[in-house]
């Protein structure tokens, strides 16, 4: 682990130009996000600010991206239409306190059980999810529409070919932005959906009623938003600690995520958390330290409150196709081999995350659901007991505990055995639990009531320890 | 003669051809050091660690990548070791070759990615361009 000077001085020159690309890049994103959310720009705009500002202070991985995100904003839609902005805002702060209490609790932890093949399923689903954001703002609204937003695309894959200084989109932006203004096409643009405003954020109190009802309200938006920002800055410090070759402090992150989403619901900010894309171009692009995220999150809102008049004019198909690049971005498009090569339980568990969200529009039902589809597949798998008959010799292959006791004895109650003394050899299986204890105590009795002698060969040594009690007990009666 | 050689690897047919002509030109002389350095890519990065069950696993995988030229390598009984890098392959390989200071840097001609390299301009064709010392380019 580096010193907090290196963490934070260590790459400076680096640091400073990359934080201005991520900032370049990250304006579109968070007013996309913002519109997804049901929001004003500036909600996803002050979030960004605040986020990446404080997380540069107290997050665990330096040279990490937070700001808003389209996970977090997808969430919060239902919570917005029917509740209103400050509902968010509370939301917002519950969400930090659930996250820092997470920390504390040393949840990262957890992250380890969440297997692979959840995890594409999260990233593939949130991918279509953000597809699907952007159809209503492109399907049917007219023919330049069409025309803006493949152009866009076509600008954002080739130019990075040709142009390696500016980032593509921003190039995108500014060129498609002139083009329509000059041109006086009628497009839709930012500012028929929201205002900008050219100030900085300043401190507020939601203004919800502090009641029971409130929190129920709020607390289930709360504990989602809590639990896919977590999974998702835990995701992006793996990506990002294997990217650098560095390690980093996963229960400090998930603290600084708390902490940055508590303090932004009081800026008028929505929850957010890091972001995979984003913090890949700024690694990328060089960043390696803290700097690098202040620079981004100060960088921001310098743009903003300079350029805030023009960002309004941006139109939509333009931010559409943007989006539409960040799609596709983050859908890991390594899933269909992996849907065909994979075991098939894994690659169940993987569909079936990104059906249930999709049905859902809740990336954490998706992620719960699979997590507990793949640990009901791993018990039955592990408790999948084969025993095989050599001469007198009964070889168990698998795991004896108390999912797998009853194949255990139902095989010694069918198998037809004429010798008087056999041996049961468990070099390839390992007793767990009192219930394999008792499942072996059971086959004992009952082959001895037959007339048959049994001998247990190959336990180890844990396993030993409980059958030489298990040894007392027979030899008593 | 080369004392420290890089040896570029991924794995592919190439890579093992110029880990050939590698073991040619070690054997020459006696204390040469073969460092075979393998770029784990930025852009494969969220795909690796999403599909990798630990980082353990994602080391172990990228260590097998290079297992055949080792192999090459430790039959002819020549002293090497492995590097693992992060970052685009060219402008990695070309970094770390004119830091360290390496007597010849051995690459094969085209990696496991062939369409890409056609497109975007090969990554031995960096190398040669901009490493500071003498480059072998295996056909």
């Amino acid at each position: 682990m580096q010193s907090l000077k290196q963490q934070w001085f260590g790459n400076v020159r680096g640091d400073i130009l990359s934080g201005i690309v991520v900032a370049l890049a990250l304006i579109p994103e968070a007013i996309a996000f913002s519109i997804i959310a049901g929001v004003d720009p500036m909600v996803g705009l002050y979030a960004s600010f605040c986020i990446a500002v404080i997380i540069a202070f107290v997050g665990g991985r330096p040279g990490m991206i937070s700001a808003a995100t389209g996970a977090m904003a997808l969430l919060m839609v239902p919570l917005v239409k029917d509740h209103g902005l400050d509902y968010l805002l509370a939301a917002t702060i519950l969400t930090g306190i659930i996250q820092l209490l997470f920390g504390v609790f040393k949840v990262a932890k957890v992250m380890k059980f969440i297997p692979n093949a959840v995890m594409i399923g999260f990233v593939n689903s949130l991918a279509i999810l953000i597809f699907l954001a952007q159809v209503p703002h492109f399907i049917g609204i007219s023919t330049m529409t069409y025309v803006f937003v493949s152009v866009t695309l076509l600008l954002v894959y080739t130019l990075p070919r040709f142009i390696k200084v500016l980032p593509a989109p921003l190039i995108a932006i500014v060129g498609l932005t002139a083009v329509a203004l000059f041109s006086g096409v009628e497009l839709k643009t930012i500012g028929d959906l929201g205002n900008i405003t050219q100030t900085l954020p300043s401190f507020l109190i939601p203004n919800v009623p502090f009641t029971f009802e409130t929190l129920l309200i709020i607390f289930p938006y709360s504990i989602a938003l809590a639990i896919v920002g977590l999974l998702e800055s835990l995701l992006t410090a793996q990506i990002v600690d294997d990217m650098t070759a560095t390690e980093s402090e996963k229960n400090k992150e998930a603290r600084g995520q708390g902490i940055a989403n508590f303090i932004t619901g009081f800026f008028g900010g929505m929850a957010g958390c890091a972001m995979i894309g984003q913090s890949v171009i700024n690694v990328k692009s060089g960043g390696r330290g803290r700097l690098s995220t202040l620079t981004a999150g100060l960088f921001l809102i310098f743009l903003i409150i300079v350029l805030g008049d023009l960002v309004v004019k941006i139109p939509m198909p333009v931010l559409v196709g943007i989006m539409i690049m960040v799609s596709i971005g983050t859908f890991d498009w390594n899933s269909f081999k992996y849907l065909i090569k994979a075991p098939r339980t894994d690659a169940f568990v993987m569909f079936a995350t990104v059906v249930i969200v999709v049905y859902t529009h809740d990336l954490s039902k998706g992620v719960i659901a699979g997590v507990i589809l793949s640990a009901i597949f791993f018990v039955v798998k592990i408790s999948t007991l084969k025993i095989i008959k050599q001469d007198y010799r009964y070889i168990v292959n698998g795991q004896l505990f108390f999912a797998s006791t009853d194949a255990f004895i139902d095989y010694f109650k069918k198998a037809d055995m004429q010798e008087k003394n056999i041996q049961i050899d468990f070099s390839n299986s390992r007793i767990w639990d009192d219930s394999g204890v008792g499942a072996l105590l059971k086959v004992k009795e009952m082959l001895s009531q037959n007339g048959i002698k049994v001998e247990v060969s190959g336990l180890d040594t844990s396993s030993q320890k409980i059958i030489t009690q298990l040894d007392e007990m027979s030899s008593s009666h | 003669m080369y004392k420290h050689i890089l040896l570029a690897a991924d794995g592919s047919e190439n890579s093992i051809r110029a880990a050939k002509e590698t073991v040619k030109i070690a054997l020459c002389s006696p204390d040469s050091l073969v460092e075979i350095i393998y770029v784990a890519n930025f852009e494969k990065a969220k795909t690796e660690v999403l599909h990798a069950s630990s980082n353990e696993a994602l080391n172990l995988e990228r260590r097998k990548k290079v297992q055949n030229v080792e192999q090459l390598l430790r039959d002819a009984s020549i002293s090497y070791k492995v590097t693992i890098l992060h970052g685009t392959p060219g402008p990695e390989i070309v970094k770390y070759a004119n830091e360290q200071a390496v007597d010849l840097v051995i690459i094969g001609s085209r990696g496991l990615n062939g369409l890409q390299e056609m497109v975007l301009g090969s990554v031995s064709h960096k190398v040669m361009k901009r490493v500071n010392c003498p480059a072998l380019i295996v056909k």
